[in-house]
Order: C-alpha cells, then sequence, then structure tokens
C-alpha cells in the first residue's frame, strides 16, 4: 500500500477538517472512518431508529451486533452495553460522525470558558483546569469554521459573547411559535434572548439550499442536505483536492511505532476483516473522546507498554460531556407550530457569574417534538399508561415547551475510559470501558438550571411545570463527550500539546473533543471544529515535508 | 392465511420506501384509484408471501396464537380505545411481533414467561384466561401483573408506546392513527417554503 504524508482516524467533525486542511495545502491523505457514508435516505423519518431516539438501533452506527463497551457502575460492578443503550455514551460511526445527524448548534465558548481554573478555583475533588490556549488564539478559527461550514443566528441580542471580527454569515431562521412566546416572557425577568447559532442553512448557502423547516431534524441526517456537517463541507473539498483518499468501513486496530519511537502508520481492519498497514509520516487521531482514547491505550508496544501518550496514565481522564437539567411547561393555549427545527431561542445570561457556582450553562427551547418523545414527558401526576394517559397526549401534545441547556461539568480524574481487560469487539480489539461518575458541584449547578429554567417557563404562562434535574450515578458523556487527551503544557497531567500534539511523539497527534479541557456550557460542536482547523494551521506551519525517502 | 381487508393493512406489511411511495400516490381524498389498488394488491402478495415463509404457527413471526391474543389485552389496558384505536386496532401486536424477531429478539424470552404469568394470573383469579374476562377484569389482572412483574409490564408498556406513538414503518400506528389523533399532519407537508411567514410567527 502506498505510503502517504498523513492519516486521519475518524471522519467526523474534526477529522473531516483536518483531512481537508492538509489536502489543500498538498500532503497526501489516507482518512480512515470505522463506520459508513449514509445519507438521509438511510433513515427516512424513522423516529424508532436515529441517533437520538435508538429504541431500535442507532441509524448512524455503531450497530449493535459486535460493538459492546463496559460501563461501571456506582458500586463498581460492571456491565457490557450495547451501542443503543444510554450508558454506552455513543457518539456515531458514519462519515461526518455527530455533524451527520446532530441538532447543529454551533456555539462559540465563551472566554471564561477557557480559564475556568482561573475564573473560580478548582473545587476539592476536581480537576478543573485552564485551556493552555485563549479564546483570542481560537477566534480566527471560530470564524473561520463559521464561514466555511456554514452557521446561521444572531448574537445581536446578547452581551453574553466573547469578541468577534464578522457577524455569522446568514442570518437566523425566521423564528416560530415558542420563541414568539418565550422571547417576551426572558425579557420581563431581565434576560437576553437571542437567535441560536446553528450549522444549518437559513438561506441558500454553499451550493445548497436552505432548511424546510420539517420536523425531523435532531438525530436525523437531513433530507434537503440544508444542515451543514463535515459530510456535506469540508470532506467533498479533501476529495476533490485529490490529495485525500476516504476509506469507510475501516476500523484501525492500532499506532504503529518504530525502534526510535516514532509513529510509522497504523493497523486496520477493512470491511472484509482483512488486516493492512498504512504507512504514513504523522497520525491524526480524530475518533471522539472514548474512540480516540481507546485506541491511544490500545497501541501498545514496547516503548509504550501503557499505550500511546500514556507515560503518566493520562489517557482517557477527564471524560466529560454535558449535564443537562431543565424544565418542561405546560401552557393552556397551544405552543406547538409543527415546524422545525424547534429549538431558536436561547440565553447565556447563565453561563458564568453566579456567586458560588462554578459556572453555569446555556439555557435554550428544545428541538421539535416527535410524539414518541412526549410518551415520557407529560406533567408529572399523568398516569403512565391506560385511558388517562392517551388522553394526556392529546390534551398536552401541542401545549408545552422544554427549555434546558447543557450544564458545564466540572471535570475529575476518575470519571475514565481504560480499555476492558477481557471483553473484546468483533475484530477482537479490547472495548472501552467506561467509570467514574459526575461531580457533585456539577449537579447544584444544574438544580438551579432547572429551576432558572422553570421560572422562564412560569413567566411565559405556563400553568404546569415539571423540572428535570436528575443526578445519574455515571459519568456523562455521550454526543458531548469529551476531555480524554486533555491539551496542556505540563506532560505529567495532559496528553497533547496546545498544538494537539502528544507530549510523547512527535508525529501523532490527537484533534478532537478529547483534547478539551472542560467542555463549556454549550453544545460543543462548533469548538470541535475551530480547535481542529487552530490544531491544522499549526501542523502546516510544522510540516517540513515528508520523512520517507522515495 | 392472512387477509388484507384494507389499503392500511397492505400498506403495513410493505417496506418504508415502498410504503411511502404508495402514500405519494395517493389521490386527493387520500382513496387509491383502482389502478393503484391493483398494483398496491401485486406489492401486499408479495409481502405475504414472505410473511407466510416466516409464521410457522398463524398469523405471527414470533408469536404463537394465544401469546397474541393475551398480548392483545395487556396493550389494549395500555393505549384502550376511545374515540381512536386501542392499541392493538392500530397495528402495534404487529410493531411487537416484527420487532421480536429482529432488535428485540433479547426479549423474546421474557415476553414468553411474562404472558404465562399474565394468564396464570387470570386463570388463578378468575377461572378463565385473559381474552375471555370482562373489561374491568382485565384491568384487575393487567394491574396485578404490573405489580407481581414490574419489570416484563414495563417492558410491554415501553414497546406499545413505541408502537403506538413511533412511525407506520415499523408495523404500528396504522395509516400514522396516533399522529392524527395528535392533530399533525401527516405525511407532513413537504418543502414548505421557510418564508412563508403567516406560518411561522403566532
Amino acid at each position: 500500500m502506498k505510503r502517504v504524508n498523513a492519516v486521519i482516524v475518524g471522519a467526523g467533525a474534526a477529522g473531516g477538517i483536518v483531512a481537508k486542511e492538509l489536502a489543500v495545502a498538498g500532503l497526501s491523505v489516507v482518512l480512515l472512518e470505522r463506520g459508513k457514508w449514509y445519507t438521509a435516505n438511510d433513515c427516512r423519518k424513522d423516529d424508532l431508529r436515529n441517533q437520538r431516539t435508538t429504541v431500535l438501533g442507532n441509524a448512524f452506527g455503531p450497530e449493535d451486533e459486535g460493538n459492546p463497551r463496559v460501563w461501571v457502575d456506582a458500586k463498581g460492578a460492571a456491565h457490557t452495553s450495547l451501542p443503543s443503550e444510554g450508558v454506552y455514551q455513543n457518539d456515531a460511526a458514519c462519515v461526518g460522525g455527530g455533524t451527520l445527524s446532530y441538532g447543529a448548534q454551533a456555539w462559540r465558548y465563551l472566554p471564561q470558558d477557557f480559564r475556568m481554573r482561573s475564573t473560580y478555583g478548582a473545587p476539592a475533588g476536581s480537576s478543573l483546569e485552564d485551556w493552555p490556549i485563549s479564546y483570542d488564539d481560537l477566534e480566527p478559527f471560530y470564524e473561520k469554521a463559521e464561514y466555511e461550514i456554514g452557521i446561521s443566528g444572531d448574537y445581536s441580542g446578547t452581551p453574553f459573547h466573547g469578541p468577534r471580527k464578522r457577524p455569522l454569515p446568514m442570518p437566523p431562521l425566521p423564528p416560530g411559535r415558542e420563541f414568539g412566546i418565550l422571547e417576551p416572557a426572558a425579557k420581563r425577568l431581565g434576560l437576553h434572548p437571542f437567535h441560536i447559532p446553528m450549522a444549518r442553512n437559513s438561506v441558500p448557502y454553499n451550493g445548497r439550499g436552505p432548511c424546510m423547516r420539517c420536523r425531523w431534524c435532531v438525530g436525523f441526517a437531513c433530507e434537503v442536505d440544508a444542515k451543514n456537517g463535515s459530510q456535506n463541507t469540508v470532506i467533498p473539498i479533501a476529495l476533490g483536492t485529490g490529495n485525500c483518499e476516504l476509506r469507510t468501513e475501516c476500523m484501525v486496530k492500532e499506532i504503529l511505532t518504530d525502534d526510535r519511537g516514532r509513529a510509522r502508520g497504523v493497523a486496520y481492519f477493512d470491511e472484509s476483516g482483512h488486516l493492512h498497514e498504512q504507512l504514513c509520516d504523522l497520525v491524526v487521531v480524530s475518533g471522539c473522546a472514548v474512540e480516540s482514547a481507546r485506541l491511544m491505550l490500545n497501541s501498545k508496544s514496547r516503548l509504550f507498554p501503557d499505550g500511546l501518550g500514556n507515560r503518566y496514565d493520562q489517557v482517557g481522564r477527564n471524560l466529560q460531556g454535558h449535564h443537562y437539567t431543565g424544565a418542561v411547561g405546560f401552557f393552556d393555549f397551544e405552543t406547538y407550530d409543527d415546524i422545525g427545527p424547534g429549538a431558536t431561542i436561547a440565553v447565556s445570561d447563565y453561563n458564568h457569574g453566579t456567586p458560588g457556582l462554578c459556572g453555569g450553562g446555556m439555557l435554550a427551547n428544545e428541538f421539535i417534538r416527535l410524539p414518541i418523545h412526549m410518551v415520557d414527558r407529560l406533567p408529572e401526576n399523568t398516569p403512565r399508561w391506560g385511558l388517562g394517559h392517551k388522553q394526556a397526549m392529546r390534551h398536552w401534545h401541542k401545549r408545552c415547551i422544554q427549555i434546558f441547556g447543557p450544564t458545564q461539568q466540572i471535570p475529575t480524574a476518575i470519571a475514565r475510559v481504560t480499555v476492558d481487560p477481557t471483553v473484546k469487539d468483533k475484530w477482537g480489539l479490547p472495548v472501552a470501558r467506561i467509570s467514574g461518575n459526575v461531580h457533585p458541584h456539577t449537579f447544584e449547578i444544574g438544580e438551579i438550571q432547572a429551576r432558572r429554567a422553570e421560572t422562564w417557563l412560569k413567566e411565559a404562562g405556563a400553568i404546569h411545570t415539571s423540572l428535570m434535574a436528575g443526578k445519574p450515578e455515571m459519568v456523562s458523556a455521550g454526543q458531548h463527550q469529551a476531555g480524554t487527551c486533555r491539551m496542556g503544557n505540563d506532560p505529567r497531567n495532559s496528553v497533547v500539546n496546545r498544538d494537539c500534539k502528544i507530549h510523547d511523539v512527535d508525529n501523532v497527534f490527537v484533534i478532537d473533543s478529547s483534547v478539551h479541557v472542560t467542555n463549556g456550557g454549550f453544545n460543543p460542536a462548533l469548538t470541535i471544529m475551530a480547535v481542529a482547523y487552530f490544531a491544522s494551521d499549526a501542523l502546516k506551519k510544522n510540516w517540513k515535508g515528508t520523512g520517507f525517502r522515495s | 392465511m392472512r387477509v388484507f381487508v384494507s389499503v392500511n393493512e397492505v400498506s403495513a406489511g410493505l417496506s418504508g420506501g415502498a410504503r411511502e411511495m404508495l402514500m405519494i400516490s395517493r389521490g386527493k381524498a387520500g382513496q387509491l384509484t383502482r389502478r393503484q389498488f391493483v398494483a398496491a394488491g401485486a406489492l401486499g402478495g408479495a409481502a405475504l408471501a414472505v410473511g407466510c415463509k416466516a409464521s410457522k404457527q398463524g398469523d405471527w413471526e414470533a408469536l404463537t396464537d394465544e401469546q397474541a391474543r393475551t398480548l392483545a389485552v395487556i396493550c389494549d389496558q395500555i393505549v384502550p380505545a376511545d374515540d381512536f384505536p386501542s392499541a392493538s386496532q392500530a397495528g402495534v401486536l404487529n410493531y411487537i411481533d416484527r420487532q421480536l424477531m429482529r432488535h428485540y429478539r433479547r426479549h423474546r424470552e421474557a415476553y414468553r414467561e411474562g404472558l404465562e404469568k399474565a394468564e396464570a394470573l387470570s386463570r388463578k383469579r378468575f377461572g378463565h384466561g385473559l381474552a375471555l374476562l370482562a373489561e374491568p377484569q382485565k384491568l384487575e389482572i393487567v394491574n396485578a401483573l404490573a405489580a407481581a412483574n414490574g419489570k416484563f409490564f414495563s417492558l410491554v408498556r415501553n414497546h406499545t408506546m413505541e408502537g403506538y406513538y413511533g412511525s407506520p414503518r415499523h408495523g404500528g400506528n396504522r395509516d400514522a392513527v396516533s399522529w392524527r389523533m395528535l392533530g399533525l399532519a401527516e405525511p407532513p407537508v413537504r418543502g414548505r417554503a421557510q418564508y412563508d411567514l403567516t406560518k411561522a410567527a403566532s
């Protein structure tokens, strides 16, 4: 197999961007993806089998068959889990990764989100830290992501955002009915409501048309291709250069190192299970927080007996996602307009600045609900079944609004990914083992966020409300998973440096949410993209040509 | 032998894609033209042939007729009929039966045991099988089942909700009846212009 300059593992939000940046710069690239390249036709309006409602499985990978993980409960007992179960902490396995089917909220983190330890100090039992890069370092790359991926929205309603040089490239979609109900209520409370930034075309952009406002959005691939992910933006550009080859259904087994401790390529299984070696000058790991950590830990060799980048036992630690809390409000008038994507309005007044709390999070209305989502979201005194339940479905389906948000997590070193000593996947590779829990202060913040959501709903006229502020006894990772290969200056408590290069090895990079030191109080996709542009920029600047003699 | 009595039953037996084509090809009043009906019948025949091969003991793929009768009673307590169909009338058994051969294979044993237990409860308390009881007695047994075997009952409850409120493509929610009940247009209006602000603003 022909040697190439770069192998990128994972064609998701970050991997797609790195592939495009390197291919456009003239490097030869092989982009390996364990999943398939799906289109919207592979999951048309299937509300029981998509990436959000998975009772009949994941639409965009991984399949339940042959892809187990292990999770450890609060009592220390280990359980095998299926990809369609919540405890699996799935994101996706496909070209585009999570960005094929996400809700597409495209937030910039706030300047304080990169300086959490300096701002608040580290709570006991936490591993709260500052990023080694600042908002200002990332700002040009946020902008690049907003323009190349395509973001609509309008920040003008809120003072709570970092400095920005250009407005978003597209205006927001016209507001829905919930926006009309929630906006004046938020203003009466002294808040600053505004249009959620979305990786979704509101007008024709990038050669594709605008959103048709259907109700099949989050969890689904867009039928009119108006939702922007790496699969319909940067990856086609990468392939168009002629320098990038995308190989789907290829599962990377390990990163191969030579006896000088440099990476020489990767070993991977193709779709028929044959093992190949792809040699290269540099390896970029972009498999998302759980799988990236797993690959590093599975890449054991004489020089790296505990896995690559793991000299100080840091790979896999600080696993975090978001602790979602909020409230559902029930109204005596119709709030439902059947116009997608549904999530339209947010406030970020509560992300920082509450005395006694280390942060907070954004609050927004939920994506448009499908009937199946309403089954367990009825007022608290509703019977779980029977005529009462059926009537309540009828009564409330068009008369409720949910507000919730991603509470920024306080990371802990004990929330972590390791590889399981016994359980293997269908390729015979040790699977990810997920253990630890959420820091108690995160729950305190989440609880207050839920009450704030409730207050907003009551101000908007809700006649009943129910709080959503659970305290799950396990880590929170899921589609917002992050943190497992932390970025930092000190090799003893981080895995990669500010350029996303692992401390130990010159030519191995981790570029995805794994490097997030903290995960902001927002959906992480745009930050993953900005970091990918930032790291690609450094990679290109440091590129000194191939190490291979031809 | 299974007889398709309505267009909707025919379409419920089709794959999602074929079904969608069928729905799109309907006339204005939601009726099929004679020619379309014949075509649908041909498609339905193909589905029927596959169905026959899979079902060895009756109309079902995974369930026996007896299990199906018991399950229908339980499902119909979970979503009873009122102005809108009950769970079994809306094809929920279809949904569960199909999934027991597919994604829910792992639950087959739980169904076998749970349905047996429900029958035993019914015989013990009333001397008859569940399907023969009067409505209040059925409810009493289903309540008893929920108390005695909560795990199984939760499973059936969740599967019933999926079959009733989920996509018709999986064999339940016949003719999208639950979505119509909730006042949702089905199929949803497609290609609507985002520029139509009259509908967007309240």
